[in-house]
């Protein structure tokens, strides 16, 4: 039975949770989520070149030949990227060095070229569109889930946006910041329990 | 720097994937089974280094020279490409067992942020030629190490009793996360 509109954009939310349920582009999932903010800012752009890339591919799914679609996908998407990286110098600077590397990275995200290949290659503009976005901010969310968790423990604090908002040590006072979640080794364990609790629930 | 600190420094205290995080993807893909761990890695060794110097040499040459800073990342992605065909071209001609062997993966070596990694790593740290070059070298070897270690202990993990939700990925992360804070020993040494 062919899906909806609605379908396409909502299944990315949970159906195909990336990175939980597609285990795919997991560098910048474990890379940028010290803090919150960083893991949405992340998750925006990651969006902006999704949708971009699938808008793209999609329209000219007909022109593009079938043995160089990768090179092409690729150049598209490498486009988006060099466009997000512009406007992240103008605009959002401190984020951008934030988040360094990762940037460019995002043309070699996994879930941007499977999107393009497994979907927008086959599907209509409009179907393409919802997908690239359904997916996109479900990654977002991921990653700003991710960041919250290890943020919280690592910091005992959530800041976003230059505001502390919650502080776990005003509710438990005798609460130790749990450096280990924002070091490198807790990206790995923590997005391993955080896939094991949606494992658990998702049965 | 001396060649030596670059040495650890690359390999142990910021291993590209246990300390910065690039090349997860096959990390966890082809960690099942030990030969195709080794295949990736010495895969992702080549490739990394000729990518590496290539993209320094296009990048200082060219793009620097004619005021195009901003298409890096079109030119690294298009010259890893075209490096990663060529790679591919040459071993099914020349050892079909490999590439029989590393199949998906090796076209997937294109989309490897830890090559893509090094290279832009090697530009911002404004590395001189024969500096990224011993860099993405001493990268990729870390790289394989991190892969190869990771392979064998994948492989005794399938015979471990695990909780149905935290199998295969999930236990993979965690493990991973070991071994990532045994690779955080070495910080301070360099």
């Amino acid at each position: 039975m062919p899906k909806t509109i609605v379908q396409e954009f909502t299944k990315g939310l949970w159906e195909e949770l990336p990175p939980f349920r597609l285990v795919l582009g997991l560098c910048p999932v474990l890379g940028v989520t010290t803090t919150m903010e960083n893991g949405l800012g992340m998750g925006i752009a990651t969006t902006f070149v999704l949708f971009g890339s699938n808008l793209l591919v999609s329209l000219l799914r007909n022109i593009i030949p079938q043995k160089v679609r990768i090179a092409c996908f690729i150049i598209i998407i490498a486009s988006f990227v060099t466009i997000v990286e512009l406007l992240m110098q103008a605009y959002a600077y401190p984020l951008y060095l934030k988040l360094g590397v990762f940037i460019p990275l995002i043309v070699v995200n996994c879930i941007v070229l499977g999107r393009a290949e497994a979907f927008a290659y086959k599907n209509k503009l409009s179907y393409s569109m919802a997908d690239g976005l359904g997916i996109g901010i479900g990654f977002t969310l991921s990653l700003g889930a991710l960041g919250a968790v290890r943020e919280l423990l690592g910091n005992g604090s959530v800041t976003i946006w230059g505001d502390t908002s919650y502080n776990l040590m005003s509710v438990f006072p005798s609460f130790q910041p749990f450096e280990f979640m924002v070091q490198a080794p807790g990206a790995f364990v923590c997005l391993g329990l955080m896939l094991c609790v949606i494992n658990a629930v998702g049965d | 720097m001396g060649y030596f600190e670059l040495f650890i420094s690359c390999i142990f205290v910021n291993n590209i994937l246990l300390a910065q995080f690039l090349g997860n993807c096959p990390f966890l893909g082809t960690s099942k089974k030990m030969e195709t761990a080794v295949g990736m890695a010495m895969a992702v060794i080549f490739v990394t280094v000729m990518a590496g110097t290539i993209t320094w040499i296009i990048y200082t040459f060219i793009l620097v020279n004619y005021d195009l800073v901003y298409l890096r990342t079109i030119a690294f992605i298009v010259v890893i490409a075209s490096l990663v065909q060529f790679v591919e071209m040459f071993l099914k001609k020349s050892i079909p067992a490999l590439y029989a062997g590393l199949g998906i993966f090796l076209p997937l070596i294109t989309t490897n942020c830890a090559v893509m990694g090094v290279c832009v790593l090697n530009i911002d740290k404004e590395f001189t030629f024969l500096d990224s070059l011993a860099a993405s070298l001493f990268y990729a070897i870390g790289f394989g190490l991190a892969l190869i270690l990771f392979a064998g202990l994948r492989e005794r993990i399938l015979l471990a009793r695990v909780p149905k939700p935290l199998q295969d990925t999930s236990i993979a992360l965690i493990t991973a996360g070991m071994i990532s804070l045994a690779f955080f020993a070495f910080q301070g040494m360099v």
